[in-house]
């Protein structure tokens, strides 16, 4: 029997650059081939690593990997991309099936860079608003030079409910100010215990935002987090990303919190 | 099929065998122990039966024959890469019961886990497995406890008796070798009982998870990953890129052993970091060889080879934390 060796990867090309902040990119890659929100890539440069890497858009023919200036294989990486490729694996993981979400209120709630594995799901309800009932976007960033997808914001506002929040304000910054927690009680949802959150951002962040969904109504069976770990290998071998008798590269990263809840590390 | 021979006759025919496989087994290597005047038993390749260390447990377990401590998975030139070729020989690991139980954790992990693991099904799909018995539980040793201590799931079975040898074939070559030879029944050695004793409980309740009866690890533990290191189950690894000094244009992708004790094994882009508390380390260790491994794949982790007791520099005991946490898991329930 020939296996195929899981840990080759392809090269893809950058055909795209669309720079955030100082530390934040998103590379647009040639991929061919199914993928869904929330689902990762390991992207490989040799001599340097791989770092796995969310989906933060799908195009025709391209994935967007939204790529912060963080590590040794990212700061690489923004050094040497220049009309370039990158070697990628994957995609990994389950993803977020938009099926779940149809038909519902949603209420999607962001933190700082944990809207790129979410961002598919705010491009399809943006372009496709008739397919739910409501749909909110709620997300906080540390300040305003932190914020990601600008244009995208302008795209989105036209059709959905939009709230963006900063931790930081800074001098000429008229949007809005403060966690995203403080927002969710203000949210038009007309029966929350229908309704659909989705929840994704820093560990923290996501504690005190389920607190606050549950506050006001959501119940658990309807809430979808992603979880972030260390994915050294993506196919449930390295171990790293285990928690309990789960494999957040195999078996995640999104989790309805039914499961998600008992993932303890 | 069994058959009473010699040990010229064996060590012939491996000397034979030695041409399509590498042969691996423990070896004792005087003096190479941590401590002045001790020895270590770990394995390593072997030309004659009379190298083998029948009569003690060996230190290190087989799983590096089949998952190398640091394995090349491609070489690489900028833009080109190259799969690492497989070793040109396939392998006979000697080995024990609880071992054979072992080798059916790593293959749950890199055969069946997800994708079929490449380098591991290459190197496991040419290798052989030759039960040694156990005359005796060795100390620390819990094989009856976990029901690893006696397994049929070997190419063969062979006990050396002086100069006879005692063989239990399930691999038509030796057979085939051992045409003519006096045919015998041959069980292997296994013990029934084990001094130590350990009473896993049927599920620990996540309410355990804070208790402070992992504190006192915290204290205790190191974090030197020596448990890990030689628990023939531990299969967990990390990737590392290297570049050839003489050549920065060239380089090459590893896999080395990586650890749930060891400081950095979680460390997350960014600087998180997850269980930083060396007794969460020991929480999780000890719940995936005997709680959540089971509850995914059907069976314990743990062998019950007692070897990451037999290694500890800090005494911690795996066999008392596990009956402890029973006890504490009655308290619970």
């Amino acid at each position: 029997m020939t296996v195929t060796n899981p840990y080759t990867p392809f090269l893809s090309k950058i055909t795209e650059v669309i720079k955030h902040t100082e530390i934040e990119y998103t590379f647009r890659m040639a991929y061919q081939g199914d993928v869904l929100p929330g689902q990762f890539f390991e992207v490989s440069l040799p001599k340097f690593g791989e770092a796995p890497i969310s989906v933060s858009g799908i195009g025709d023919g391209t994935v967007d990997l939204t790529i912060r200036k963080v590590g040794k294989v990212t700061n690489e990486i923004f050094e040497n991309y220049v009309g370039d490729s990158l070697f990628l694996r994957g995609p990994y993981g389950n993803g977020f099936d938009i099926d779940n979400y149809k038909g519902k209120e949603i209420l999607l709630v962001a933190g700082g860079t944990g809207l790129s594995p979410v961002k598919g799901i705010v491009d399809y309800f943006s372009a496709h608003p008739e397919d739910c009932q409501g749909f909110t976007l709620l997300v906080g960033f540390k300040s305003p030079k932190d914020v990601l997808f600008k244009k995208d914001f302008e795209k989105w506002e036209k059709n959905i409910n939009v709230i963006m929040t900063v931790d930081t304000p800074e001098d000429g910054y008229c949007g809005k100010c403060g966690l995203v927690t403080q927002y969710i009680p203000e949210i038009p949802i007309n029966h929350s215990d229908h309704a659909v959150g989705i929840v994704v951002g820093p560990p923290m962040m996501m504690k005190c935002t389920l607190t606050e969904l549950f506050n006001v109504g959501f119940k658990e069976e309807n809430i979808w987090i992603s979880q972030e770990r260390k994915m050294c290998c993506g196919i449930g071998k390295c171990g790293h990303c285990k928690i309990d008798d789960t494999y957040i590269c195999l078996d995640g990263p999104v989790f309805n919190y039914t499961k998600g809840k008992f993932l303890k590390d | 099929m069994g058959y009473q021979t010699t040990l010229a006759k064996m060590n012939a025919l491996f000397a034979d065998l030695s041409k399509d496989y590498v042969i691996y087994a423990p070896k004792r290597f005087v003096g190479d122990g941590t401590f002045v005047n001790i020895d270590t038993i770990r394995y390593g390749e072997i030309t004659d039966l009379a190298e083998i260390e029948f009569a003690e447990k060996s230190d290190y377990s087989f799983k590096e024959v089949l998952l190398p401590i640091s394995e090349t998975l491609f070489y690489f030139t900028e833009n080109e890469m190259k799969e690492a070729d497989a070793p040109k020989k396939g392998a006979i690991v000697f080995l024990r019961s609880c071992d054979l139980y072992g080798l059916k954790r790593l293959d749950t992990i890199y055969l069946e886990n997800g994708a079929v693991d490449t380098y591991y099904k290459r190197l496991r799909d040419h290798t052989k497995f030759i039960l040694m018995g156990c005359e005796n539980s060795f100390e620390n040793c819990f094989c009856v406890s976990m029901g690893t201590q006696k397994s049929n799931d070997y190419d063969a079975y062979i006990k050396v008796e002086g100069h006879t040898v005692l063989v239990d074939s399930h691999w038509d070559v030796l057979d085939t070798a051992l045409t003519g030879e006096a045919q015998t029944i041959v069980i292997a050695d296994s013990v029934t009982a084990n001094e130590t004793v350990v009473t896993i409980p049927e599920t620990v309740p996540q309410t355990l998870f804070e208790s402070p009866f992992w504190e006192d690890y915290g204290n205790r533990c190191i974090a030197c990953g020596r448990c890990n290191f030689v628990c023939p189950t531990c299969t967990c690894f990390t990737m590392q890129d290297i570049f050839y000094t003489d050549n920065g244009k060239a380089g090459e992708r590893r896999r080395v052993w990586a650890s749930c004790h060891v400081d950095g094994y979680t460390d997350m882009a960014g600087g998180h970091a997850f269980r930083n508390d060396k007794g969460q380390r020991m929480r999780f260790k000890v719940l995936h060889k005997i709680n959540d491994y089971k509850r995914r794949f059907g069976s314990h982790m743990c062998i019950g080879c007692g070897r990451c007791d037999d290694v500890c520099p800090e005494y911690i005991s795996f066999a008392n934390c596990i009956n402890e946490l029973n006890t504490l898991t009655k308290e619970e329930i």
